[in-house]
C-alpha cells in the first residue's frame, strides 16, 4: 500500500507563563492508505496535541508547531498556506473529538453542520448535500433519519450525536480520519457500538484512520499498528497483537498490567504504575519513564535511549528502552512474572510520599493534561 | 408560538393592576400634597378644599383608587393636578414620540458600536484594540450622561458651533443627546459581547468547525457568533426600555421636551395621575421588552422552546 502520511520529528510546544511545554517532542511515524493506527497513553501524553497537530488545529499563541515535518499525500502540511490546509481539513482528513456533547453546535440543526462540509468541499447545493446528509446519518444508523435532519443537538442522546460526528467526519470520504477518544464520554455499551461502527465504515471506505485512546482495550480489536506515547514521545510500536503478546517497555507493561481482567481472582488488586507522568515544561534528562521505572539502572537516568529495534521481536517492533535493547538487562524478563526490583518499588513510594500533597491529588489519574495549559 | 404570546400579553393585565396597586399607595402614602408647593404663599384653605374636591382627593384612598381604576379601564388616564388639569394622556402623547424617537436611535447606535467592537476585541484579545475598547467601555460606563453632555455642548456647541444643543426641530438636534444616550447601553454592551464571544471562541464546537476546514469567517458567524448574543440579547431588553422611556437629566440639559423629566417631577409635585401614567408606562415597555427577548431567545437557542 501507498504511504499516506508521514510525521517526521514533529515537536509541537506551548509558550505558557511558566515556560514552554514541549508536549509533542520529537514524534515520527508513518501511516499507509487504509492502514489503521493506535496512539496509547495516558491523559497529557501527547496524543490529542499530535492528531491536532496533523491538521494544524493547534490554538496558537500559546501552541505552535516548531520542527518537524508532516507529509499527507506527498505535500507537507506544515509549509501550506492557510486555503491550503483548509482543503485538507474536514475534505481528506476528518477528525471525530472526545465530547459529543460540546462538540457539536447547540444552535445550529443537524443537517446544517453536517451539510457544511459537503458544500464547502464537494462544492453540492442545498438539495443535494441535504440528500446526502440523510445517507450519511442511515450510515451511522441514526433512526429515521429523514425526521431528525432539522432536530438540534440537544435532541440527541450522546451515542447519537458521536454518531452524528462520524458521519460528518465521513461526509466528504476523507483519505483519514483522525479520531481522538470517541468513545471516553460514552457509557460502555454505547462504547462498543460505536467502535463496532468506526471499524466496519473506515474498512468499507478503506480509509486511514488513527484511533487516540488512553484505553490498551479500545484499540485492542480496532488498529493493526499500535503506538504507545509517554510524555510528548513514542516510546514503543508494534503491531497490535505483536504488541498484547509481547510489549518490550516497562511503560507498555504497566499500562496492560493496570487493565482491570474478568477472569482473574476476585481479591486480586489491579496494579497501577506508581507515580504520575513528568512535568513537559522540564522533562527528566534521561528515559522520561525513568522516574517511575520499577527496572530502572543508573544508565536510564543519564542517558535517554532511542527508539530502535528490539531483540526477540518481530522486525518493526521498536521501543525506546535501555533494558529491553540490545544487551539491556530486561531483554529476557517476562513481564508477566518479574514484577520489577522490590528495592526499586520501594524507592518510588518513597518518592511518592515526600511528594507535596498537591501534586499527589493530581497523580490519582486526572491530572489537567498539558496539552491544554491555562493560559493568559 | 401564537398562544404562548396572547397568554404573556394577557398576562400583563394583573401585573399592570398590581404595580397600578402599589404605585398608588405609596404615592398617596408619601407625605405632602400636590397642592402645598409654595410653603412661603401657601393657598388659602378654601382653594386648596376646593382643588381637593375637585380632583376628587378628600374622597378616601380606597375609593379614589377604584375610581381611578375604572377611568384607566375606559382609556381615561386622568388630568394633571399641576398642569391646570391638562389631560395627561395629552402631556405624554406629545413628549413621548420625542423621547422614543431618541431612545431608539441611541439604541441603534449602542447597538452598531458596541457588538462589532465586542467582537473584534474577543478576537484579538490583549492588543491595542482590545484595549481601546476597554478604554471606551470604562470611560462609557463610569463618566456620567450629563458630564459628557455638558462637554460635548461645550466643544461642538459653544466652541465649534457644529451642533444645536437647545430644543428639538431638525436631525441636528438629536445627535448630541443620542450620543449620550449611547454610550452608558453601548459600553455595558460591548463588555457583555466581548466575555460572551471570548467564551464562544473556546468552545470545542468551534474547533469542530475548524476541523471540517470552514473559513476562519464562517466560524465566527455561523457558530461562535450566534452563541454569543445570546446573553447579549437578554440586557438588550432591560436596556431598551430604559432608553425609550427617556432620561430626566439628558432631555433637561438639551431641552428636549420628550416625557423623561415628568418621571422625577411629577413625584416631587405629589402629580398622583402623572405618577400613575408615567409608572404605568414604564412598567407596559418594560413587558413587552422582556416578551421580545424571550421570543429572540427562542430563535437564538433551539433550546429553550418558548411554550
Amino acid at each position: 500500500m501507498a504511504q499516506l502520511l508521514a510525521v517526521t520529528d514533529l515537536h509541537t510546544q506551548f509558550f505558557t507563563r511558566d515556560g514552554v511545554v514541549r508536549a509533542v517532542d520529537g514524534v515520527s511515524f508513518e501511516l499507509d492508505q487504509g492502514e489503521t493506527l493506535g496512539i496509547v497513553g495516558e491523559s497529557g501524553c501527547g496524543k490529542s496535541v499530535t492528531a491536532l497537530s496533523l491538521m494544524r488545529l493547534i490554538p496558537q499563541p500559546p501552541g505552535k508547531i516548531v520542527k518537524g515535518s508532516i507529509v499527507f499525500d506527498g505535500a507537507d502540511v506544515l509549509k501550506m498556506d492557510d486555503d491550503e490546509v483548509r482543503s485538507i481539513r474536514g475534505n481528506n482528513i476528518a477528525m471525530i473529538f472526545q465530547d459529543p456533547m460540546t462538540s457539536l453546535n447547540p444552535v445550529l440543526t443537524i443537517s446544517r453542520q453536517i451539510s457544511e462540509a459537503l458544500e464547502l468541499h464537494l462544492k453540492m447545493d442545498r438539495s443535494e448535500s441535504r440528500k446526502r446528509t440523510i445517507e450519511l446519518l442511515d450510515l451511522v444508523n441514526i433512526p429515521s433519519a429523514k425526521k431528525r435532519l432539522d432536530d438540534y443537538p440537544h435532541q440527541f442522546s450522546g451515542g447519537m450525536r458521536q454518531r452524528v460526528m462520524i458521519a460528518m467526519a465521513l461526509s466528504c470520504n476523507p483519505k483519514m480520519i483522525l479520531a481522538d477518544e470517541p468513545t471516553t464520554a460514552l457509557d460502555v455499551t454505547i462504547q462498543a457500538q460505536i467502535l463496532d461502527l468506526l471499524k466496519n465504515l473506515a474498512r468499507e471506505f478503506r480509509t486511514a484512520f488513527i484511533l487516540i485512546t488512553h484505553d490498551l482495550g479500545v484499540v485492542a480489536g480496532m488498529t493493526q499498528r499500535i503506538h504507545v506515547m509517554y510524555a510528548g514521545k513514542i516510546v514503543e510500536k508494534a503491531d497490535t497483537g505483536e504488541l498484547f503478546a509481547n510489549p518490550k517497555m516497562p511503560y507498555t507493561w504497566g499500562l496492560l498490567r493496570s487493565i482491570p481482567r474478568l477472569d482473574e481472582h476476585r481479591k486480586a488488586k489491579l496494579l497501577p504504575i506508581e507515580g504520575l507522568p513528568p512535568d513537559l515544561i522540564a522533562p527528566p534528562p534521561g528515559c522520561r519513564f525513568e522516574p517511575r521505572c520499577q527496572y530502572r539502572r543508573d544508565v536510564c537516568r543519564e542517558k535517554e535511549p532511542e527508539l530502535k529495534h528490539i531483540p526477540n521481536a518481530k522486525a518493526d517492533h521498536e521501543a525506546r528502552c535501555w533494558g529491553t535493547q540490545e544487551g539491556g538487562w530486561l531483554v529476557n524478563t517476562d513481564w508477566r512474572r518479574e514484577i520489577g526490583d522490590v528495592q526499586v518499588i520501594e524507592e518510588i513510594k518513597k518518592e511518592i510520599a515526600d511528594l507535596p500533597p498537591e501534586a499527589k491529588r493530581e497523580g490519582d489519574g486526572e491530572t489537567p493534561p498539558p496539552d491544554k495549559p491555562k493560559v493568559n | 408560538m401564537l398562544r404562548y404570546v396572547i397568554r404573556r400579553l394577557l398576562l400583563i393585565i394583573p401585573t399592570m393592576f398590581f404595580v397600578a396597586l402599589i404605585t398608588f399607595s405609596l404615592a398617596h402614602l408619601a407625605p405632602g400634597s400636590p397642592f402645598d408647593k409654595n410653603p412661603n404663599r401657601p393657598l388659602p384653605e378654601e382653594t386648596i378644599a376646593h382643588l381637593e374636591r375637585y380632583f376628587g382627593v378628600d374622597k378616601p384612598i380606597p375609593e379614589q383608587f377604584v375610581i381611578y381604576i375604572g377611568n384607566l379601564l375606559r382609556g381615561d388616564l386622568g388630568a394633571s393636578f399641576v398642569q391646570r388639569g391638562r389631560p395627561v394622556a395629552d402631556i405624554i402623547g406629545q413628549g413621548i414620540g420625542i423621547t422614543a424617537q431618541l431612545g431608539i436611535q441611541a439604541l441603534l447606535l449602542a447597538l452598531a458600536f458596541s457588538i462589532p467592537l465586542g467582537i473584534v476585541s474577543a478576537l484579538k484579545q490583549n492588543t491595542p484594540i482590545d484595549y481601546l475598547s476597554l478604554l471606551i467601555a470604562t470611560v462609557g460606563t463610569t463618566i456620567p450622561g450629563f458630564v459628557t453632555a455638558i462637554f460635548l455642548i461645550y466643544i461642538f456647541g459653544v466652541g465649534f458651533h457644529l451642533l444645536p444643543f437647545v430644543g428639538w426641530g431638525s436631525w441636528q438636534h438629536t445627535v448630541m443627546p443620542t450620543f449620550v444616550l449611547a454610550l452608558g447601553p453601548g459600553a455595558f454592551l460591548t463588555r457583555i459581547t466581548r466575555a460572551s464571544m471570548l467564551e464562544a471562541i473556546r468552545q470545542d464546537y468551534v474547533r469542530t468547525a475548524r476541523s471540517k476546514g470552514l473559513r476562519e469567517q464562517s466560524v465566527i458567524v455561523g457558530h461562535a457568533l450566534k452563541n454569543a448574543l445570546i446573553p447579549v440579547a437578554t440586557i438588550i431588553g432591560p436596556a431598551t426600555a430604559g432608553l425609550i422611556t427617556g432620561s430626566f437629566i439628558i432631555e433637561s440639559l438639551f431641552n428636549i421636551p420628550g416625557i423623561g423629566r415628568f418621571y422625577v417631577l411629577s413625584i416631587n409635585q405629589r402629580d398622583y395621575p402623572m405618577i400613575m401614567s408615567t409608572t404605568l408606562l414604564y412598567a407596559f415597555i418594560i413587558m413587552i421588552a422582556n416578551l421580545t427577548v424571550d421570543i429572540v431567545y427562542g430563535a437564538l437557542d433551539p433550546r429553550i422552546k418558548v411554550s
